[in-house]
């Protein structure tokens, strides 16, 4: 932060500006009568009216009055700072003075669009207008900060958003860090069996983009990683990666899996997350075939050789290559980055939240992630679709919204299971010839080529029935329902309560934000929504961005999507990564926090209280400091301060006190 | 060279800061050496046909303790401010208002009742309450009025200097004295502290968390307070980090909290406010109700918060009362 020029010794000259919005303004305020009243204000030299101020000419006026030296600070009352602050600040630095000698009245959004009364509004416009001009004299000449921008890249989360993101950029030239958690990437994505509406396989269209990663001499993939710490600020972000011990040396495992041949458990003990938990793996394993990288990993929790240390470790003997380090400890990175892309994902609902559905109670009974792994050629069942019983199901049920648009669990729409339910349905009538009941509130298939989905099922003779599931039950009523079970659902089109039995039964369950959502928020200085969805910094505009400048979103952490949006996510993540990369550095607005050091007692309220973690305490002066690079100009500390020795620019005390006593002064 | 003239007056105020002065011990006998004491009731046998005699400006400084709540202490400042060259608001109540000024939150007709009526202690059947213009026997008695308001000094003549504290520390009235006489004075309007909060000079500070997570306030006699950790870390309301520095930390030296006497800094326009924010920052708690109730534990918030400068602040006084009584 540095001040430049001389404006603040300088005689003040206030140009007052009143804009007419063609009617928007004037329709309601009189221009005239507040032009004549701002030019009796103090320090006021000009004050003039015109009717787009934004325009050319307009702005003109303004720097005409600098050039010729009337003004040497500036009011614009017109509409609102987030429109057009921007706007007159380059229209004062072009004219040679400074930006920030420059004060908005906003009596547009705040006047004529809410004000029904003209003289109320005149008069409402008048007090903002003395508002702006009292707190511009307390103005200093300003002038933000440029940055340069760190060229590589932070992409989290390794499913097909992240790879994706990565993929784009690796491409463009950028030096990416793909972090996944697992111990391989691939996310959901790499789970599903078909993808819809094209029932394209999954794995035929995903392992390409896997391997790729892992070729790409851009990418550094750091898979069974998480970051564990984010310091700095957009351009220059360092950031912490935890390398968890996997107890295989990465770079000799060749994933010929002897060492899961010769562990001493014979068969699997630990539910196999990959498969969601239907059938067992051991201690050491390979998630899933195509697994990135193609690298065993041996679960600590369950290896009875770490765990106790009393095993014959027939693995080690096994391995050829000496991979195997039952003493791996985990590792800590470093890197410094420019941008980072958040890719985290989503988590399923977890079906036993609505007792009624009987899941976990009842056998028989999936949630569609787990008959996605059944359905699935390589999963545990070879893509057969069974009983329990090993019979293949006659009648299946498959109810939607679980955990969706459910004022007791989920308000919202998860948005991919329509089409996903569609595509299950489709599988299961093909692969069983069953007949397939979908329980639905309402079919949602906008997106190209989802509609004519539908329209297929339609034809393929799967049924549907409009209304929420109440219950699925065991209890029967009739002699057909014996050993079925029962699903009871009103039929809203008939207007009837239907008993449908059938043998088998899949949850729809949706989409919900990751356990952790709100802690890996704050460890990257980002909100989330009130269901943990990460907060986009616009819904329309700004749909990658986040509060936080140079970490972007893509794919389902930001809110339920398919794959076609989040790969179209993850691309614009990507480029506008690269848009700040490409311009090599960052302005940083001048309206951070400082500390006036001398008066500062050290007394450390302030410390704890950032949101961007831009304050710490300097135990060598014994006071506060403030990074003005990270500081957003929340304020927070500010009004905190005790003593009042934390200033803001922009904002300070006599600036906003001007502002009350210019309005109160008026009235 | 000519000894500068001094006078001293009090207003609305304990007496604690006349003994300041004489707390000042033998150094004062060089303090009567360097200046001429001109002024001083509570002490010496002035009148106050005594000051109107003198010209106008011929006391060099006149130190004025205590607020300002009756007419006939708006009239001895008015007075001194003619006859004096400085006017020094000596201690809280001058600077702030102090504690006679929590009685901003009632009214003059409730403090007369509760005082003479009410207060268990009294015993007055015949329901005898002051009153300004009384005739008895011997004549019409006069007394001063009271005010609804209580007022701080530059509420009703100019101030060029405050000197802070309940008393004003020692060291500090010593630095005026030997300012006064060596005649280097600062810019008007100073108060005469150092600017920064008294977490600075704190013997405590290092063991003050970055953050303090507070369940509950406490007073002082609810614990047995830890004669080393920082006080505010013990949940008591200590109000160090928004009190101005100067005393050198003599309440937390006894182990007892800050309760701002010295005012705020130069850059706090409103102490209680402030302190608020500032002790809103030190609640543990997420939940409103929990919050409710952590905030619930402060025992009387404004006798609190605003112990020495209702008056001064931004609230001013209990705004209902006002309409009924009239500010003079």
């Amino acid at each position: 932060m540095s001040t430049v020029g001389t404006g603040s010794n300088d005689k003040c000259k206030i140009g007052v500006y009143v804009c007419h919005c063609g009617i928007n303004i004037s329709s309601k305020v009189d221009v005239s009568k507040t032009v004549r009243f701002a030019a009796k204000l103090p320090h006021v030299t000009v004050s003039r009216e015109y009717k787009f101020m934004c325009a050319d000419p307009g702005q003109d006026l303004i720097q005409q009055d600098i050039r010729d030296g009337r003004i040497n600070r500036a009011v614009v009352a017109s509409c609102s700072p987030l429109m057009h602050e921007p706007t007159f600040r380059n229209t004062m630095a072009e004219a040679g003075g400074n930006p920030f000698l420059f004060q908005m009245a906003n009596i547009r959004e705040h006047v004529s669009w809410v004000t029904l009364d003209n003289t109320a509004a005149t008069e409402k416009a008048m007090s903002l207008i003395s508002a702006a001009v009292e707190r511009v004299v307390f103005h200093q000449p300003l002038m933000p900060n440029r940055v340069p921008v760190h060229p590589d890249v932070l992409v989290v989360g390794g499913g097909i958003a992240g790879i994706h993101a990565a993929l784009t950029l690796a491409d463009a030239g950028q030096k990416v860090y793909l972090v996944e958690r697992e111990p391989s990437i691939g996310g959901h994505m790499a789970k599903f069996d078909k993808t819809f509406p094209t029932l394209d396989c999954s794995a035929c269209i995903l392992t390409p983009k896997m391997s790729a990663v892992r070729a790409h001499s851009n990418i550094t993939l750091w898979s069974y990683s998480e970051v564990i710490g984010v310091d700095g600020f957009v351009g220059n972000f360092k950031v912490r990666v935890r390398r968890k011990p996997r107890y295989i040396i990465e770079e000799r495992c060749v994933g010929c899996l002897d060492c899961i041949e010769a562990c001493i458990y014979k068969s699997g003990k630990v539910p196999d997350e990959f498969n969601e938990g239907l059938v067992k793996r051991k201690p050491v394993y390979i998630p899933f075939p195509q697994a990135t990288p193609l690298v065993a990993v041996i679960d600590a929790k369950t290896c009875i050789g770490i765990r106790t240390g009393k095993c014959k470790m027939t693995c080690i003997d096994a391995c050829e290559r000496d991979a195997i380090d039952l003493n791996q400890s985990e590792e800590i990175n470093e890197i410094e980055v420019g941008a980072i892309i958040l890719a985290t994902g989503f988590k399923t609902f977890n079906a036993k939240r609505i007792y009624r559905y009987g899941y976990g109670k009842y056998s028989n009974i999936y949630t569609s992630l787990e008959l996605e792994r059944m359905v699935n050629a390589a999963g545990p069942t070879g893509g057969e679709i069974t009983l329990k019983n090993g019979q293949k199901p006659k009648a299946v049920g498959i109810v939607h919204c679980v955990g969706s648009r459910d004022n007791k669990t989920n308000k919202y729409c998860s948005k991919v299971c329509c089409m996903y339910s569609l595509k299950l349905a489709h599988l299961i009538k093909e692969r069983t010839g069953a007949e397939v009941y979908n329980f639905y509130i309402d079919m949602r298939t906008p997106g190209k080529g989802y509609e004519e989905f539908y329209d297929r099922l339609l034809e393929e003779n799967v049924h549907f029935i409009r209304g929420r599931v109440a219950e699925i039950t065991d209890w029967v009523m009739t002699p057909e329902e014996e050993g079925k079970l029962v699903i009871r659902a009103e039929d809203t089109l008939v207007g009837v309560v239907r008993r449908v039995p059938v043998d088998m039964v899949v949850l729809s369950v949706g989409l919900e934000p990751q356990p952790d959502a709100e802690d890996v928020g704050r460890l990257f200085n980002i909100s989330c929504t009130r269901e943990g969805w990460f907060l986009e910094r616009h819904p329309k505009l700004a749909p990658v961005s986040t509060f936080t400048d140079g970490i972007f979103l893509a794919g389902a952490c930001q809110g339920p999507k398919d794959i076609p949006d989040s790969v179209a996510q993850a691309g614009a993540a990507a480029a506008e990564a690269l848009a700040l990369i490409d311009r090599g550095y960052v302005v940083l607005e001048p309206n951070t926090a400082y500390v006036q050091d001398e008066l500062c007692s050290g007394c450390k309220t302030c410390i704890d209280l950032c949101p961007y973690g831009a304050i710490s305490f300097d135990d060598e002066k014994d006071t506060a400091k403030v990074n003005g690079a990270l500081c957003k100009g929340c304020g927070t500390c500010v009004a905190s301060c005790p003593s009042g020795s934390l200033q803001q620019y922009l904002f300070t005390d006599d600036q906003i006190f001007s502002e009350i006593k210019g309005v109160i002064l008026y009235a | 060279m000519k000894k500068p003239k001094v006078g001293f007056y009090w207003c609305a105020s304990c007496g604690g800061c006349e003994e300041a002065v004489l707390d000042l011990a033998e150094d004062i006998l060089g303090v009567v050496a360097a200046i001429e004491l001109v002024f001083w009731p509570v002490a010496l046998d002035f009148k106050r046909s005594d000051v109107e005699a003198m010209d106008d400006g011929e006391i060099a400084v006149c130190f004025v303790n205590g607020a300002i709540r009756t007419s006939e202490q708006n009239e001895m400042v008015k007075l001194l401010r003619k006859k004096s060259q400085l006017i020094a608001a000596f201690g809280s109540c001058a600077q702030l208002g102090g504690i006679p000024g929590l009685a901003n939150m009632f009214n003059r007709e409730e403090m007369i009742k509760e005082v003479y009526l009410r207060s268990p202690s009294v015993n007055n059947d015949a329901e005898i309450t002051p009153k300004e213009d009384i005739q008895v026997n011997e004549g019409n008695l006069i007394l001063p009025a009271l005010w609804d308001t209580v007022k701080a000094l530059d509420h009703v003549i100019d101030v060029d200097y405050f000197l802070p504290g309940c008393p004003p520390p020692v060291n500090l009235i010593e630095d005026v004295f030997n300012m006064i006489v060596e005649g280097e004075l600062p810019p008007k309007r100073t108060v005469l502290a150092p600017d920064v909060a008294l977490c600075d000079e704190c013997e405590r500070r290092e063991k003050k968390p970055d953050k303090l997570t507070l369940k509950e306030f406490k007073s002082p006699f609810e614990i047995n307070i830890d004669p080393q950790e920082c006080l505010l870390a013990q949940g008591l309301l200590c109000l160090g980090p928004v009190t101005r520095k100067g005393c050198g930390g003599a309440c937390i030296k006894a182990n007892m909290p800050c309760t701002g006497c010295m005012g705020p800094t130069g850059r706090v326009r409103d102490f209680g406010a402030k302190a608020l924010t500032a002790i809103a920052t030190s609640i543990d708690s997420k939940d409103e109700k929990e919050i409710n109730a952590i905030v619930d534990s402060i025992l009387d918030p404004v006798g609190t918060l605003y112990r020495y400068s209702l008056p001064a602040s931004f609230l001013h006084r209990h705004y209902e009362k006002m309409l009924i009584g009239g500010s003079k």
